[in-house]
């Protein structure tokens, strides 16, 4: 109660007191972002990667995570939290890979045939969660977590026991030498493998440089907008626009100097489609539905009252997010090149929701920007902590440890810290009645 | 008559029926089978008294209201160290079973203080909440055995840092409670210590229930608005059903390991809460109220199913592990059904 109230009183300061209190406001915000800038900056210096090596994986890291994270924001939008359930999309886009691999359709014709057989599996699949969901309002996270490893064994008795029984199968590079059941790992190679990755890949420094033209249209754009209508808070653009200027001229710097750099190629196409999802989530906002998913995350009950059918929404978003994780899963399948039947899906869920809540999302809040910057962390740290922790402390398995502590970690406390705000909250409201 | 079938079937809950009526259908299969009934009898026995006190650490918390008690791991790994530090004293047979539990005890105690804390700021979440605490604590701990400052050659890696991933028990005290007292009739074999240790813990905690500790936490968990109303202290009798929770996870996990013969340290504990939450919801439990009879029930249920469906899908089945397929879908089936009564929904 008393911690609440102190903290109340340094936001007042922060509004009234100028620079120190907004200093401390931000610092206080984004806490755990925060720290995990400083950890991977600890890790970057200690694994003694160059930055080029780092750079160029964390690049392919975003391109094969980034879809799956950002699956990840609707469902916050609508009030269910950390949709676990994401494993189930995963799984529809597994068993649309399977059925692809097995028909021999290669390259991005292939890829494009997972996503025509993944969605409607995803839709069905999304429905069944929502239902769920919708009987099990309030516990969502730990039931979409239940029911993704429920799921699982589902996957399994169908993949090791309805294949080459009920299924009838033959191929034996996926199906086990007893004919029944499918192989633990399929290579991917040949078939939908760098399917989209490798359309086309782009240097590095060119690609920076379209992005900070890009970014400089669009700020100076809202900087001239928002003037126009007197808006006081757009001198954050003006600096959007400096940093992006900044950002241009690294570009140019790369070029020009040729160093290691050059040689890191970004995956162009796979870009594209995250930032195509990226503006999906910004704009489905601002559609009816889009104000649905937010009136019921705030409040259910006022949603009902005003004529929403709260649980159709509710059903609608999980959809959305369970059809966006099969394609997600699919983009990162395609990227790494071998599907792991039984466990490519296991730990997506996990993974993707730490990525998220590092970029300093919440169960209740979520944006893109975050979910982008939590990728770059979470990724960072996990390509230098098996070094770092080798050359810290003697062993990489502290490290490849400490990085599975962090996510499990990360997790936990945001979790913890949001049931504590909401407790304290319901008991200030009860205090004010 | 139908309406008095219906609302008996509502108060088992289907799921309830299906499990029964599959380990009923398991047991005649295996007969048809011929496979060797008197030892799957005794292995479920056995394997009813190996989980029985981890699953009997899911009562105090439901009961206090924290709901189930996902955060069993940490109990878990308190009993690992507790068995370590016996095995590094040089103890064998039941003394160092006893050293074990009573080493255990008292971290346990302490961590669970801290974990019941924990619970009290996060009232509401608390299933999430533990998981996570559970995964982390886990994970932790795996740095954990990477560092701990063993000597004892069966605890370490002969070569290198850390700690072994299995310690063998054979040599110290392997089976202790099992070998207790045993007898055999007809072929099945009666692991009489081990069942009498689990029925000794029941016993206590059903004691525990009916004391005035106990009457508050059941009070505190029916209805915590109430409790406080009538001079109950809420958070104190929370803490108290947490660390009995985690005590007894603790005390589990090393009764577990000496019929297993094994301590399995690193990632295995993690999912381990998950087995006794399924057994004790499976016994007739829901995430507001337990009994001892539940977790039995549950216990000899569950864990029966699990040991005659191995054998069973093996002859019908020869390839994988369709048993192993099978418990991941009961366990979180049944998890996933007492979720769906807790509350909210159905409106």
């Amino acid at each position: 109660m008393s911690e609440n109230t102190s903290l109340n009183l340094q936001r007042d300061k922060g509004n009234s007191l100028g620079l120190g209190g907004i200093v401390k406001k931000i610092l206080f915000d984004n806490m755990v972002t925060i720290l995990f800038v400083v950890l991977c900056i600890f890790g970057i210096y200690f694994s003694g990667q160059s930055l080029a090596f780092i750079t160029g994986e964390l690049i392919t890291r975003i391109a094969r995570n980034a879809f799956l994270v950002l699956s990840l924001i609707i469902p916050v939008l609508a009030g269910m939290g950390l949709n676990f359930g994401i494993v189930i999309g995963a799984m529809a886009g597994q068993i649309a890979i399977i059925a692809v691999t097995h028909w021999k359709i290669t390259g991005i014709a292939g890829f494009l045939l997972c996503i025509l057989i993944s969605t409607p599996l995803a839709i069905l699949f999304g429905y069944f969660t929502g239902r769920l969901l919708n009987k099990t309002k309030g516990q969502e996270m730990i039931a979409s977590m239940i029911l993704g490893f429920f799921a699982n064994g589902l996957y399994q008795l169908l993949f090791l026991f309805f294949i080459g029984t009920i299924i009838p199968m033959k191929n034996p590079t996926l199906v086990l030498s007893g004919g029944i059941g499918i192989k633990n790992t399929i290579d991917l190679s040949g078939g939908i493998k760098y399917a989209v990755d490798g359309l086309y890949r782009m240097p590095l420094s060119l690609a920076l440089l379209i992005i900070s033209l890009i970014l400089i249209v669009i700020n100076i754009y809202k900087y001239l907008e928002t003037k126009k209508i007197k808006r006081k808070d757009n001198e954050k653009y003006l600096f959007s626009v400096g940093a992006s200027i900044l950002l241009l001229i690294l570009s140019i710097a790369l070029m020009v100097f040729r160093t290691s750099f050059m040689f890191i190629k970004v995956p162009f196409v796979t870009i594209l489609v995250i930032v195509a999802i990226c503006i999906f989530n910004v704009f489905i906002v601002k559609t009816k539905l889009g104000q649905d998913f937010r009136t019921v995350g705030q409040d259910m009950h006022v949603a009902n009252v005003s004529g929403i059918n709260v649980d159709k929404i509710r059903v609608t978003a999980i959809i959305i997010s369970t059809v966006l994780a099969a394609w997600g899963q699919l983009i990162f399948l395609q990227n790494i090149g071998t599907l792991n039947t039984y466990g490519s899906h296991e730990q997506v869920g996990m993974f993707a929701i730490a990525a998220l809540l590092i970029g300093g999302a919440s169960v209740t809040k979520a944006t893109n920007s975050q979910a982008i910057i939590g990728i770059i962390l979470f990724h960072t740290l996990f390509i230098v902590s098996p070094l770092a922790g080798k050359n810290l402390l003697g062993s990489a398995q502290i490290g490849e440890y400490f990085r599975v502590f962090v996510a499990y970690g990360v997790i936990g406390v945001s979790l913890g810290l949001h049931a504590f705000k909401q407790q304290i909250e319901a008991k200030n409201k009860f205090k004010s009645q | 008559m139908p309406k008095k079938l219906q609302e008996t079937i509502n108060r088992i809950g289907i799921p309830r029926l299906i499990i029964t009526a599959f380990f009923i259908f398991l047991c005649i299969l295996a007969v048809l089978l011929g496979l060797p009934i008197g030892s799957l009898i005794s292995d479920t026995l056995v394997r009813t008294g190996m989980n029985g006190v981890l699953v009997l650490a899911m009562v105090p918390g439901i009961l206090c209201g924290i709901g189930l008690n996902f955060g069993l791991p940490l109990g878990i790994v308190c009993g690992l160290i507790g068995g370590l530090i016996s095995i590094e004293m040089n103890l064998t047979g039941l003394k160092a079973f006893s050293v074990a539990v009573l080493i255990s005890v008292p971290i346990s105690a302490v961590v669970g203080y801290f974990y019941g804390m924990l619970l009290n700021k996060v009232k509401g979440s608390e299933m999430m909440v533990s998981t996570y605490v559970g995964f982390s604590a886990v994970s932790l701990m795996c740095i954990g055995w990477l560092v701990m400052p063993f000597n004892s050659p069966e605890i370490k890696w002969p070569i290198g840092k850390g700690l072994r991933t299995t310690i063998t028990l054979t040599s110290r005290y392997a089976k202790v409670l099992d070998n207790l007292f045993s007898f055999s009739i007809g072929g099945i074999v009666f692991p009489t210590g081990l069942l009498a240790f689990f029925l000794i813990c029941c016993f206590i905690m059903w004691r525990f229930l009916r004391s005035r500790a106990g009457i508050a936490m059941k009070a505190v968990g029916d209805n915590p608005v109430f409790a406080s109303a009538s001079g109950i202290n809420v958070n104190k009798s929370r803490i108290i059903g947490t660390m009995l929770s985690t005590i007894l996870g603790a005390v589990g996990i090393i009764a577990y390991a000496q019929s297993f013969g094994f301590y399995q340290l690193y990632q295995a504990p993690m999912m381990m809460g998950f087995a006794a939450v399924a057994a004790v919801l499976i016994g007739g439990a829901s995430a507001k109220n337990a009994k001892i009879s539940h977790v039995i029930l549950g216990t000899f249920l569950f864990q029966g199913l699990l040991t005659v469906a191995l054998p069973v899908a093996n002859k019908i089945v020869t390839e994988g592990n369709l048993a192993e397929v099978l418990r991941i879908i009961v366990s979180n089936g049944i998890i996933l059904y007492a979720l769906t009564k807790v509350g909210g929904g159905g409106e």
